[in-house]
């Protein structure tokens, strides 16, 4: 954990949404998928992104590795801004920075063999490789994920889940990338392969000194693979700290609210917890609350919430909250149950 | 490890595995559909009588046969004797040398119609709705335009004014031919690239062309076959539909809808098989070519995946 490889840096993402109805030339409306967003990643560290569907999770992850773009703010990659690169500079970034999908099966195209699958990073990248080296380095690489190197003639239809997203992931190191963002890359498959999954990338990132951005709509698969954690909500950065930390200690009212709705393995201590329960519903990122856009659930919302932007600040070494009332959180937490005394 | 470790022990026996593509899929399901094999076999007879034909006929296309000149619905019938299989035209020509003839022509103009609709529909449509914004916009709009155009009248004051040519005939064709295939393939690209293995050939520094071609024509080409073989009767009726106004192919050359518009002027005098025969390979091979693509889009279905 030493250098720093990405600072993801007041990062906005807006999307132009037609209106429903409207003549060609009305203005679309604005979503902001992602607002202000900033992120740091070290080298070789594993940095979790939390938060319920519809936060912007994806988005961001698309903006890290290009595909979406970027309305403000910066990506710097060992100091370099990656945003407003030329295409073709950014595609030649694609060989440090790849992707792992959700749905293992929709990210492989059903018409290329496993093998064609795997190589496509490689011979964009180092066209000058001939073939047999190609087939070498596939083989090798299916082997290093757990795949039999002699089903590289085998189209993806053919596979598991499990085995789908060992063949994405294999696509993801070809090129022996610094950082893989894997965009939720269990969430699709059973329970009993997902620790399959999260062990291999566990394995395959001590082994290759990789950097992992990884995404997760709870904290159960995050906090036992992430090095520090950020939590995100409606397109903000709410919270970041190390892993330990942010599980031991959560300051931000949605952070506590995550933690509670994740499962205790004893039923005791699940029963005995209190619960801070998360109400209603993810407001519209076309139309974002004023101030604070968790206010609206926030069980300690002040009225000056409304009012302004609370800003991520940091609290204790390494650990910053966007919200100036997590201090007073702590003690409305605790006045119930000193008023009983 | 557990599942590959299964599927190793059932391997144990084989090296390199060979996949089977979905392709392969198709094929197989293809073949189990009975009506769309019978199709296949008609328009694979089709296809033998035209290439075959013009060596197994005892006359020759353009020949008049001088002893039926004059008395063509008595001697003029077919039989087996004159060696006018199928009869012979008003003018006492061969009318199965000319039906074979008119097959090859019929048959050329839909496959060259259908094949430049393949080959343009297809990449136009896959290059706007790939590039999406105001590229899709422009492209699309030039179709629209196209599109509108009574492409019929302008086909026939072409041929009007440039003189009735096979060239003349095949540019009107490939002008119109390649609109609903680029429509068609834009919808379809337009869905597959929000697909993730697109995101991730993206996101991988493929460049666009190359996604192009290895990423979407190849998930295109089940629709696009599909349409393809619709449109090759689509455009046989159209050359037809020409012929039959009498534009089409020039004479001593023939066609189907040449032919049949001959016959169908002939009827009053009794001359039934001129009308017939041509009508029945022109229905014939329609029918073979609608259960051929009817099984194709079955057999390529995505939704049976
Ligand atoms: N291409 C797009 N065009 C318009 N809006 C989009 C686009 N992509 C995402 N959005 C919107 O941006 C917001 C954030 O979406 P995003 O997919 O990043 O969320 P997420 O956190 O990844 O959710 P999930 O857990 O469901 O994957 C959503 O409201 C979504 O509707
Ligand atoms: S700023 Fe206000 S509304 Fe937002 S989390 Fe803190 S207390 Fe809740
Ligand atoms: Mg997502």
């Amino acid at each position: 954990m030493s250098n720093i490889l990405m600072q993801v840096e007041n990062l906005s993402v807006t999307f132009g949404i037609p209106r429903r109805g409207g003549w060609p030339w009305t203005p679309p409306d604005q979503l902001q998928a992602v607002s202000n967003a900033s992120v740091t990643l070290k080298e070789g560290e594993t940095l979790g992104l939390v938060g319920e569907s519809g936060s912007g999770k994806s988005t961001l992850a698309r903006a890290i590795v290009g595909t979406v773009p970027v309305s403000g703010g910066r990506v710097l990659w060992k100091g370099k801004d990656m945003v407003g690169l030329s295409a073709a500079e950014t595609r030649a970034h694609g060989r440090h920075v790849q992707m792992v999908f959700q749905d293992p099966l929709a990210a492989l195209n059903p018409r290329m063999t496993v093998g064609q699958v795997v190589a496509e990073p490689l011979v964009t990248h180092f066209p000058d490789l001939s073939k047999s080296e190609v087939r070498d380095k596939v083989g090798a690489m299916m082997e290093r994920v757990g795949l039999l190197p002699a089903l590289v003639n085998r189209y993806p239809h053919e596979f598991s889940g499990g085995q789908c997203q060992r063949i994405g992931i294999a696509r993801a190191l070809i090129t022996e990338p610094e950082l893989v963002v894997c965009d939720e890359p269990v969430s699709a498959l059973d329970v009993s392969v997902q620790a399959q999954v999260v062990n291999l990338l566990q394995d395959l990132q001590r082994d290759m000194g990789l950097s992992l951005l990884f995404i997760a709509h709870d904290l159960s698969v995050v906090r036992h693979i992430s090095n520090r954690i950020a939590v995100m909500y409606l397109g903000r950065i709410v919270e970041t700290a190390e892993a330990g930390e942010l599980i031991a200690n959560p300051r931000h009212p949605y952070t506590k609210a995550l933690i509670a709705s994740v499962p205790i393995p004893s039923p005791k201590a699940e029963r005995a917890r209190h619960r801070p329960v998360l109400e209603g519903e993810l407001p519209s990122p076309l139309a974002p609350p004023s101030g604070c856009v968790f206010r609206t659930r926030c069980p300690i919302a002040q009225p000056d919430c409304a009012e302004v932007r609370p800003e991520l600040l940091e609290v204790a070494d390494g650990h910053m909250v966007a919200c100036p009332h997590h201090d007073d959180a702590a003690n409305a937490d605790q006045q119930p149950a000193e008023s009983v005394n | 490890m557990l599942a590959t470790r299964a599927i190793a022990d059932q391997l144990a026996h084989k090296d390199a595995v060979k996949g089977r593509s979905l392709w392969a899929d198709a094929r197989t399901r293809f073949f189990r559909n009975k009506a769309a094999v019978g199709g296949l076999i008609v328009l694979l007879l089709v296809g033998l009588f035209a290439l075959i034909g013009p060596f197994i006929a005892p006359w020759d296309y353009e020949e008049i046969d001088w002893s039926v000149l004059g008395r063509v619905a008595e001697a003029g019938r077919p039989s087996l004797e004159t060696g006018h299989w199928f009869g012979t035209d008003p003018l006492g020509r061969d009318l199965f040398a000319r039906t074979v003839q008119g097959t090859q022509i019929s048959l050329m103009v839909g496959i060259v119609g259908a094949f430049i609709a393949v080959i343009v529909g297809t990449f136009y449509g896959a290059v706007a709705g790939y590039f999406g914004g105001r590229v899709d916009n422009v492209m699309m709009r030039i179709v629209d335009v196209l599109m509108s155009i009574p492409y019929m009248f302008v086909l026939i004051l072409l041929l009007v004014v440039f003189g009735r040519s096979m060239l003349m005939l095949f540019i009107g064709i490939g002008l119109v031919s390649w609109l609903d295939m680029a429509r068609i393939a834009r919808g379809q690209t337009l869905t597959l690239r929000n697909k993730e293995f697109v995101e991730a050939a993206v996101a991988t520094g493929v460049g666009p062309f190359t996604i192009i071609l290895r990423h979407i024509v190849p998930n295109l080409l089940g629709v696009v076959i599909v349409y393809a073989t619709l449109l090759v009767p689509s455009m046989i009726i159209y050359e037809s539909f020409i012929s039959f106004l009498g534009l089409g192919v020039q004479e001593p050359l023939t066609s189907w809808g040449a032919l049949i518009s001959e016959g169908s002027g002939e009827m009053v005098n009794g001359t039934l098989w001129m009308l017939l025969v041509p009508l029945f390979f022109f229905v014939v091979t329609l029918f073979g070519f609608f259960f051929v693509g009817d099984g194709l889009r079955d057999a390529l279905d995505p939704k049976d995946r």
